[in-house]
């Protein structure tokens, strides 16, 4: 009972993260048809502020989380005005190299500023204790990924849902030009989705950077990558997919941990894969994608 | 309200739009029409500023828009109606509506407006909540058109908006459209269906192949019957 219970909070605490950096992606991709592999990198930058912050005397974990949030939302922002609005009209292909560009360049930048080397960050341990509920002994980290990402997704719903911008972002998500016909500014809607991808990140930077103790310069990029599967997984461009498409794939990988005899472990990423490719050839458009409409003459 | 000077369109090497000129007074409503690629759509883009003219002035109350941004001109009071009706439909009836007020500060003055529409088109009302790609075309469209009234738009285009509909759905759209003019809106209805465009119309304005071959009084257009074949088959 005991390790069940540790295992499905293991899948719903992966899931959450995963989740997270997924919505990340797709809430921009959505509205600008961009993959941003930079993504992994506003992590980065969420978590080496900490790092600097707690070099330079911080103590505040509360001060540290808001930090890691703040940093990767204007890490975001900063990226878009930089590198990816000179080619917001060029076709896909280039924003994606952009994105890699991006990704290259900050992680050289960290390696030269501060260190290729993990350094430690101590700062978010306290997150990362063991909570007793009678018998069971749980990871108060894992609850509150579970409850933190819970509450990030309500508030990023009723953002969409009920606010004027958050209308626009979904509405750009199929018809720019016509929300800009609306009088709505391009930048401003797409400042605001990189923005919200931001927050996301460094939601995903402060559990990271608690689990893990350390920072290094590749910290998001694999990451990224599990978050991009999720996202093709749930179905590219559906916020509701990459939620669910991260949810899944912590439950595919916790559920193959589980299920694999030990001296099989090693091949998990390899399983994972399988059960993704069969899902997709069982459906192709992601778990909540749709099928592209051709509609009516572009304007 | 509206004077436009020499505009010319191009995509590549294909001229859409040739040095066409045009003026709108205000209450008026002037009809443009033509066939199918004469250079309508890509008039009406100019005007809003989704597609940059080669060439030519825009005016509109007053100010050189020429340069203006999009945003910017509907924030002035120039909105359109796009072609195709463009709502959008993973938004729901009162989420369209809504957007189209995104310029205002006024929110009593804002509900106050969707009352009225809602009243107006009750098919709105009761699909209020539904996703708006669940509509009819024709429904669809009265959304579409609300929703650049929602805007609260000094001067309104319309880019074809019998596209698609029955007859009956058509009658009723114009319909509207007379009755915004009553009220004292300045349209500018660009059509492929004339007869209907030219039952309110103060003036009209034919292109074909991106130039301009009548601007006048519609009573004479309906005269030289011959024009009016020419251009638009009948």
């Amino acid at each position: 009972m005991d390790y069940a219970l540790q295992q499905l909070l293991n899948a719903l605490a992966f899931g959450a993260e995963y989740s997270l950096v997924a919505l990340g992606l797709a809430v921009v991709f959505s509205i600008m048809g961009l993959v941003n592999f930079a993504h992994g990198e506003i992590i980065g930058v969420s978590a080496y502020s900490v790092f600097l912050a707690a070099a330079l005397g911080l103590t505040s974990p509360i001060v540290a989380v808001l930090l890691a949030v703040a940093a990767a939302a204007l890490a975001a922002v900063t990226f878009e005005r930089v590198a990816f609005r000179p080619v917001r009209y060029a076709p896909t292909t280039t924003g994606l190299l952009t994105a890699f560009g991006v990704s290259i360049v900050v992680q050289n930048l960290f390696m030269l500023l501060i260190s290729p080397k993990p350094q430690s960050v101590s700062i978010l341990n306290g997150l990362n204790q063991m909570w007793f509920f009678g018998p069971f002994a749980v990871s108060s980290l894992q609850v509150m990924e579970l409850v933190v990402s819970g509450l990030t997704i309500l508030a990023l719903v009723l953002f969409l849902s009920r606010s004027t911008l958050g209308l626009a972002i979904r509405a750009a998500s199929r018809d720019f030009a016509t929300v800009r016909l609306m009088g709505i500014r391009a930048n401003r809607v797409i400042a605001t989705a990189f923005a919200i991808s931001g927050a996301l990140a460094g939601i995903a930077a402060v559990f990271i950077l608690a689990r893990r103790g350390s920072v290094s310069p590749d910290l998001g990029f694999g990451l990224v990558l599990k978050a991009f599967v999720a996202c093709v997984l749930g179905g590219f461009g559906s916020l509701a997919g990459a939620a669910a498409g991260g949810m899944l794939l912590g439950f595919i990988e916790v559920g193959l941990l589980v299920a694999l005899p030990q001296e099989y472990g090693g091949f998990k990423d390899a399983l994972t894969y399988v059960i993704i490719v069969a899902l997709l050839v069982y459906r192709p458009e992601g778990l909540l994608g749709q099928r592209v409409e051709l509609g009516d003459k572009e304007i | 309200m509206l004077t436009v000077e020499n505009l010319s369109v191009r995509y590549g090497a294909v001229a859409a739009v040739r040095e066409l000129s045009l003026s709108i007074e205000p209450g008026q409503l002037v009809a443009l029409l033509g066939p199918n690629g004469a250079g309508k759509s890509s008039t009406i883009n100019a005007l809003t500023g989704l597609v940059a003219p080669m060439a030519g002035r825009i005016v509109f109350d007053g100010k050189d828009i020429s340069r203006t941004r999009t945003e910017d001109r509907i924030r002035r009071g120039l909105t359109s109606t796009p072609e195709g009706r463009h709502i959008f439909a993973n938004l729901t009836v009162g989420e369209n509506l809504r957007l189209g007020a995104a310029t205002r500060r006024d929110p009593k003055g804002v509900r106050a407006d969707i009352d009225r529409f809602l009243a107006l088109f009750p098919v709105l009302s009761e699909r209020y909540a539904q996703a708006a790609g669940t509509l009819s075309g024709g429904e669809q469209q009265m959304l579409a058109i609300s929703r650049s009234l929602m805007s609260r738009p000094k001067l309104l285009l319309l880019d074809e908006p019998s596209l698609g509909l029955a007859p009956r759905i058509v009658a009723q759209i114009f319909d509207f459209i007379g009755q915004l003019k009553a009220e004292g809106m300045t349209l500018l209805v660009v059509e492929q269906n004339a007869t209907q465009a030219l039952r309110f119309a103060d003036r009209v304005y034919v292109v074909s192949s991106g130039a301009l071959r009548y601007d006048g009084p519609p009573a004479k257009l309906a005269d030289e019957h011959g024009l009016l074949n020419l251009y638009l088959g009948g």
